[in-house]
């Protein structure tokens, strides 16, 4: 069900994605001292390579993190084949990939 | 534990099957489930275990039951075998015998985990096990761990590949259970996880990583 590729993707992209959480709590913090607003927000995340490239990197690392384990939670609670759980890991993946990849070009561009 | 199951088949109901052997924590023959837990039922005092629902024994978790408490250990026994928990030889009764130094890491790691009786205790605790028939459980893999140690063993390369399969290492959520109830105070999680390291490793080496 979990093979050594699958094992080793969700435990490097949980190596991405544990600095960029501490980060993202960090600047949450920071972010919310002057009161936090739409536009506050987006003065500092448009047109920012950095920030971009910062939830660019976490939206990937959900993707394949996230993916990996629903699809050992499913496989656990409703035991369905690999056939159907190879292409489930794909869909969730490549959702939040989109859905995520949406977010962050809304307020990086 | 096994005294009252034994009192029970001779003046309640003789025809009560279970299973025991040696009675003293050496065949691993009689583990049950007493209030829900895993355990030989010989090394287990009743004063320890009787509590305010009283008692309740119970064949052992995770596998088919035969009848009454004897459990079915063959699927047990056959992840043991799909987990390539068998000793490969690398010589044969002409050549000499490896000197083997208690002080090697590798040594010292299987012998860490060699002291396993196959009673199933750490099989029935296993949430994984239940959740996932596949798996093959603490017990296969903690025997793989200690052959993956052993240098007189030949079968290496292909225990690698088997722990790697899709029952195998990587499906260990380390919950711990295996560590918690297991009457030898193994640690199986820990062998499970120097399994998983050692096929990460290949994986990224092509095999070369040993």
């Amino acid at each position: 069900m979990i093979g050594v590729r699958l094992y080793l993707a969700q435990r490097l992209s949980a190596l991405v994605m544990a600095p960029l959480m501490i980060g993202h709590l960090a600047v949450m913090i920071y972010a919310v001292q002057n009161g936090l607003s739409a536009e506050e927000i987006l003065s500092r995340t448009q047109g920012s390579l950095w920030w971009g490239a910062f939830y660019g990197l976490f939206v990937i690392a959900v993707s394949i993190h996230a993916a990996i384990g629903v699809r050992a939670v499913v496989y656990e609670t409703a035991g369905l084949p690999e056939r159907i759980l190879n292409p489930l890991t794909w869909a969730i993946g490549v959702s939040l990939f989109v859905m995520g990849g949406r977010a962050v070009a809304g307020v990086v561009l | 534990m096994l005294d009252v199951v034994t009192w029970i088949q001779q003046n309640v109901e003789p025809t009560l099957a279970y299973r025991f052997a040696c009675r003293v924590g050496m065949c691993g023959s009689c583990a049950m489930m007493v209030n829900g837990e895993p355990r030989w039922t010989c090394r287990t005092h009743v004063k320890k275990v009787f509590g305010a629902k009283g008692l309740v024994i119970a064949p052992l978790r995770n596998l088919p039951v035969i009848k009454d408490l004897a459990a079915d250990m063959a699927a047990f026994f056959d992840k043991w075998t799909a987990a390539e928990g068998r000793f490969h030889p690398s010589k044969s009764r002409n050549d000499a015998m490896e000197p083997i130094s208690p002080e090697a890491p590798n040594r010292v790691a299987a012998n860490a985990a060699i002291e396993c009786i196959n009673c199933a205790v750490c099989y029935a605790a296993c949430d994984t096990v239940t959740a996932n028939p596949d798996y093959f459980g603490p017990a296969a893999l903690n025997r793989a761990w200690t052959l993956q140690n052993d240098v007189r063993d030949a079968g290496y390369t292909v225990r690698q590949d088997a722990v790697s399969s899709s029952g195998g290492c990587f499906n260990c959520h380390s919950h711990q259970s295996c560590m918690t109830y297991c009457p030898n105070e193994l640690n199986p999680t820990a062998s499970i996880a120097g399994l998983k390291r050692l096929s990460a490793l290949s994986y990224l080496t092509g095999g070369k990583a040993r």
